[in-house]
């Protein structure tokens, strides 16, 4: 089973990153750009094929390692 | 005065936190390695130096935050025991939990290797009793990651409980401004625990020890340890 975890910053919390991204999409004359944050990917392979199982360890694997929930969110999604 | 220095992969100064260490407290402290269970019996002092563990994978001190030995090391925090890291050190302890907020990117984007001007916001703690309140040392920075963010409560928390332990200042003391290198909220460079036992803090006083480096003004802290 694969799943992929993406990580992004939550409302508020300053992305110096994200921002140096926008102020170069801007100026290479990609219009229309409002905002960018920048975020990250994991895309993980499960040994599990159970559904339920696998939420369960994914969320487990977020909240100990993969985002720091004081300034990250977490979306899991098995595909 | 029983200190050790934990080594994880990546860490790059522990050398300078055992010179200072051996310089206040006349004896060697034990180098521990990240994936020992326990700490050596009778440690008083653990010292997380700065580097990069990990590679700054993930997310500065992520890893080494759940690294085997952090479990001894909230033990020992929540037995009362000293627990100091500098720079990734601080990093380390908010990820590993035993300190609020985190270490984000500086505000614009560069890695900063600077003389930086603190002020100690209280000479009550056993890491600062060598200072006086609102002394002004210089000490050395170098960090790509220490904006220090917490959320407002926390903030809140620990402004009203006293727990900053140092802020960006300038040569005279005025705090914040061009003074703040990093964006850190509230000038923060540096926290305690809630009872005051652990202190975390991007600047580097380990490295200001020796006339011979520019300035002594790191001294202070080892000496208060020793006073302890």
């Amino acid at each position: 089973m694969k799943a992929r975890v993406t990580v992004t910053l939550k409302t508020g919390v300053l992305d110096p990153q994200g921002k140096a991204i926008e102020g170069a999409l801007k100026s290479f004359g990609i219009a229309g750009v409002d905002s960018v944050r920048q975020g990250k990917v994991f895309d993980i392979e499960l040994s599990t094929q159970d559904r339920a199982q696998a939420e369960v360890l994914l969320k487990a694997a977020c909240e100990k390692l993969l985002a720091n929930t004081v300034v990250e969110n977490y979306r899991v999604e098995i595909v | 005065m029983k200190a050790v220095v934990v080594l994880f992969p990546g860490s790059n100064r522990e050398g300078d936190a055992v010179r200072a260490l051996e310089m206040a407290t006349g004896k060697k402290p034990q180098i521990v390695w990240h994936a020992e269970t326990e700490l050596p019996a009778g440690t008083d002092l653990v010292l997380l130096p700065g580097g990069f563990s990990y590679g700054d994978y993930l997310r500065c001190g992520a890893i080494a935050g759940r690294a085997a030995i952090m479990d001894a090391v909230r033990a020992h925090a929540a037995r009362g025991g000293l627990v100091l890291g500098i720079c990734n050190g601080f990093q380390i302890l908010c990820e590993g939990g035993l300190l609020p907020g985190v270490l984000m990117r500086n505000k614009d984007l560069r890695f900063i290797c600077k003389m930086q001007h603190l002020r100690v916001e209280r000479a009550d703690t056993v890491f600062t009793r060598a200072y006086s309140k609102n002394q002004i040392i210089k000490v050395a920075i170098a960090h790509g990651e220490g904006n220090y963010e917490a959320d407002e409560e926390t903030i809140k928390r620990l402004e009203g409980d006293g727990r900053v332990a140092f802020r960006y200042c300038d040569a005279q003391g005025v705090v914040g401004g061009f003074a703040n290198p990093n964006g850190s909220t509230n000038d923060i460079a540096g926290i305690y625990s809630d009872k005051r036992n652990v202190l975390g803090m991007m600047p580097h006083p380990e490295n200001l020890i020796d006339p011979l480096v520019g300035g002594i003004d790191g001294a202070g802290l080892f000496k208060s340890l020793v006073a302890a």
